[in-house]
C-alpha cells in the first residue's frame, strides 16, 4: 500500500519549548489513521504541522521533513495555499463562515476561480450530499450557517472542506465539541469518505480510534510511543505505556 | 448585631437600582437635550425655512445652502477618511504583527484623536487652504474634518477586525485561500457591523464639527457649486447666527436641522447593521 503523507525526524519548536521530538510517521493513502494521547502530548501540534497551519504563529520552528506523495511540503518553492488545497482541515470547534450554507460550501471554490454558477449548484450539492447533510439543508440554503446546531455546522464543515476535492482531510478532535448524536453521524460519515480521501484524526476517544481508524499512533510527550494497525495497537500494545493509556491508567 | 453587614439579597437590590439610575439618568440627559432643542428649533420650521435661501446673513429666510453645505463637507470627510481609516485598520491587524511600526501607527492615531478640533482647524487653514493653494473652500473643509473623522474609523476597525474570531480565518486559509482572500471575503464581512458604527462615529464627529472648519471653509451664504467654493454648513452657520446676535431663534432652527439629521442617520445606519448582522448570524 502507498504513502500518502510522511514525517520523517519531526521537530517542532514554540520558542524553546521542544513540542514534537523527532516524530517519523507514515500514512496509508485512503485509510483513516487516528492519532491519540493525553492532553499537551502534540497531536493537535503534529496534524497542524501537516498542512503548515502552523506557519501563522510567529514562535513556530521546526527542523525534519513532511512529505506528500514525495514532495516535501515545507520546500521553500512549495506555495503554502497550493499545500492547504491538497491538504482540508476540520477543526475541534466547528467553525462556519457568517455566511449562507451554500456560500460556506461554495467558499473554497470560489476562491480557487470557480464562477459558473450551475457547476457551484452542482459541487455544492454533491459536497453536502457527501456531508450527510444536504436533507437537512436543502430547503434553507440561503440561510446563515449560524443558526444550525453543532453537528450540523461540523458536517457543513466537512462538506466545505471536500468540496475543493483535497487529497488529504485533516481532522482535529472533530467531534470533541458534539454530542453522541452527532458524533456518530461523523463517525458514519468519516466511514464513507475514507474510500477517497485519506483521514488522519485526533482524538481523545479511545473507543472512537478503534471505531474510526485502520492505524493509530500514540503520543506521549511530544514523541510517538507506539504505532501501527489500530486493532494491534489496542489489543497487544507492545510498548508499556501504551498499555496503561488504553487501559485508562492514565491520561 | 454586625452593622456593617448588609445582607446580598439588600445589596443586590442597591446596586441594582444605582446601575438602573445610572442608566436613566444617561438617557435623560440626552432627552432633555435633544427635546429642549426640538422645542426651541421647531418653531422656525417651515418648507421654507429648510428649502429656502438665508436672507439677510440669516435672520430670515432659509438653510438649504448650509444643508446642502454640511452635505457636502460631511461626504468628503467620509469618502476620503474610510478607506484610509479602514486600509490602515487592516495592516495592523492583519499584516503588521505586533512591533514597534504597529506602535508608533496606534500612537499616532490615539494622539490624532485628542487633538482639539481648533488645532484641527489651524493645520487646515495653514496646510490646506494656504499650503496647498486650495482657498477657503469645501475640499479645504472636508480634507480637514477627514483628518479628524480618520482615528475614529480607524480605531473602530481595528477593534472590529480584532473580534473577529481566530476561527473563522484558520478556516478561510485551512482551505486553500490566500491571505488577502480570507481578509476581504471572510474578516471584513464580519467586520463590517463595526466598521460601519465606527465610519458613523467619525461622521457623526465631521458634521458637528464647528472649529475645524472655522478656519478652512468660508462662509458663503449660497449654495456651493463645486467643492472649490467657499460654504457654510450649519454648526458654523449656527455658531455665526449666535454669536454675532442674527437670530436665535434661526440659531435654534438650525440646531434642530442638525440634531434631525444627525438622528436620521444614526436610526437608519442602526436598522441596516441589526439586518445584516441577523442575516449573516441567522438570529
Amino acid at each position: 500500500m502507498k504513502y500518502k503523507m510522511e514525517s520523517i525526524d519531526l521537530n517542532v519548536y514554540f520558542d524553546e519549548a521542544h513540542i514534537l521530538k523527532d516524530v517519523n510517521l507514515k500514512i496509508h493513502e485512503k485509510t483513516v489513521t487516528s492519532l491519540i494521547g493525553p492532553s499537551g502530548c502534540g497531536k493537535s501540534t503534529f496534524i497542524r504541522t501537516l498542512n503548515r497551519m502552523n506557519d501563522l504563529i510567529d514562535t513556530f520552528k521546526m527542523s525534519g521533513t513532511v512529505k506528500l506523495d514525495d514532495e516535501d511540503i515545507y520546500d521553500s518553492k512549495v506555495d503554502v495555499v497550493e499545500v492547504r488545497k491538497r491538504i482540508g482541515m476540520v477543526f475541534q470547534k466547528p467553525n462556519p463562515f457568517p455566511k449562507s450554507i451554500f456560500e460556506n460550501v461554495a467558499y473554497g471554490l470560489k476562491t480557487h476561480g470557480m464562477s459558473n454558477k450551475e457547476l457551484l449548484k452542482e459541487r455544492v450539492e454533491e459536497s453536502l450530499k457527501a456531508a450527510a447533510l444536504w436533507d437537512e439543508v436543502k430547503d434553507k440554503l440561503d440561510m446563515s450557517a449560524m443558526g444550525l446546531s453543532g453537528g450540523q455546522q461540523q458536517r457543513l464543515c466537512i462538506a466545505r472542506t471536500i468540496a475543493v476535492n483535497p487529497e488529504v482531510i485533516l481532522m482535529d478532535e472533530p467531534c470533541s465539541a458534539l454530542d453522541p448524536i452527532s458524533t456518530t453521524k461523523i463517525e458514519d460519515l468519516i466511514h464513507k469518505l475514507k474510500n477517497e480521501f485519506t483521514i488522519i484524526i485526533v482524538t481523545h476517544n479511545m473507543q472512537q480510534a478503534t471505531r474510526v481508524s485502520k492505524h493509530t499512533a500514540f503520543f506521549l510527550h511530544g514523541e510517538i510511543v507506539e504505532s501501527g494497525l489500530t486493532d494491534k495497537l489496542f489489543l497487544e500494545p507492545e510498548d508499556k505505556r501504551t498499555e496503561d493509556y488504553i487501559t485508562g491508567r492514565f491520561g | 448585631m454586625n452593622l456593617r453587614f448588609i445582607s446580598p439579597k439588600i445589596s443586590q437590590k442597591i446596586m441594582k437600582s444605582v446601575f438602573w439610575a445610572a442608566g436613566f439618568l444617561a438617557i435623560l440627559i440626552l432627552l432633555i437635550i435633544v427635546g429642549y432643542i426640538l422645542i426651541m428649533g421647531l418653531p422656525a420650521f417651515s418648507l421654507e425655512f429648510i428649502l429656502g435661501d438665508p436672507i439677510d446673513s440669516g435672520a430670515e429666510g432659509g438653510i438649504l445652502p448650509m444643508i446642502v453645505s454640511t452635505i457636502y463637507v460631511t461626504l468628503i470627510a467620509v469618502i476620503v477618511a474610510t478607506p484610509l481609516g479602514v486600509l490602515a485598520a487592516v495592516y495592523i491587524e492583519e499584516y503588521a504583527g505586533e512591533g514597534k511600526i504597529v506602535k508608533t501607527i496606534r500612537f499616532g492615531a490615539e494622539t490624532l484623536a485628542s487633538i482639539p478640533s481648533i488645532v484641527f482647524g489651524l493645520f487646515g487653514l495653514a496646510f490646506f487652504v494656504v499650503f496647498l493653494g486650495l482657498g477657503w473652500c469645501v475640499l479645504s473643509g472636508g480634507l480637514t474634518l477627514a483628518l479628524m473623522a480618520l482615528p475614529t474609523i480607524m480605531r473602530a476597525s481595528e477593534v472590529s477586525i480584532q473580534a473577529v474570531p481566530r476561527s473563522y480565518r484558520e478556516g478561510s486559509l485551512a482551505i486553500g485561500a490566500t491571505k488577502w482572500q480570507t481578509v476581504y471575503k471572510v474578516v471584513l464581512p464580519a467586520a463590517l457591523p463595526g466598521i460601519t458604527t465606527g465610519i458613523i462615529l467619525g461622521m457623526a464627529r465631521a458634521i458637528e464639527e464647528t472649529a475645524a472648519i472655522l478656519y478652512t471653509v468660508g462662509a458663503a451664504l449660497t449654495i456651493p457649486e463645486s467643492i472649490f467654493d467657499p460654504a457654510r454648513p450649519l454648526p458654523l452657520h449656527l455658531y455665526i447666527l449666535a454669536t454675532e446676535g442674527i437670530s436665535l431663534e434661526n440659531a435654534f432652527g438650525t440646531a434642530a436641522a442638525l440634531i434631525i439629521i444627525l438622528l436620521g442617520i444614526t436610526i437608519v445606519t442602526n436598522i441596516m447593521v441589526e439586518r445584516y448582522i441577523k442575516r449573516m448570524m441567522g438570529r
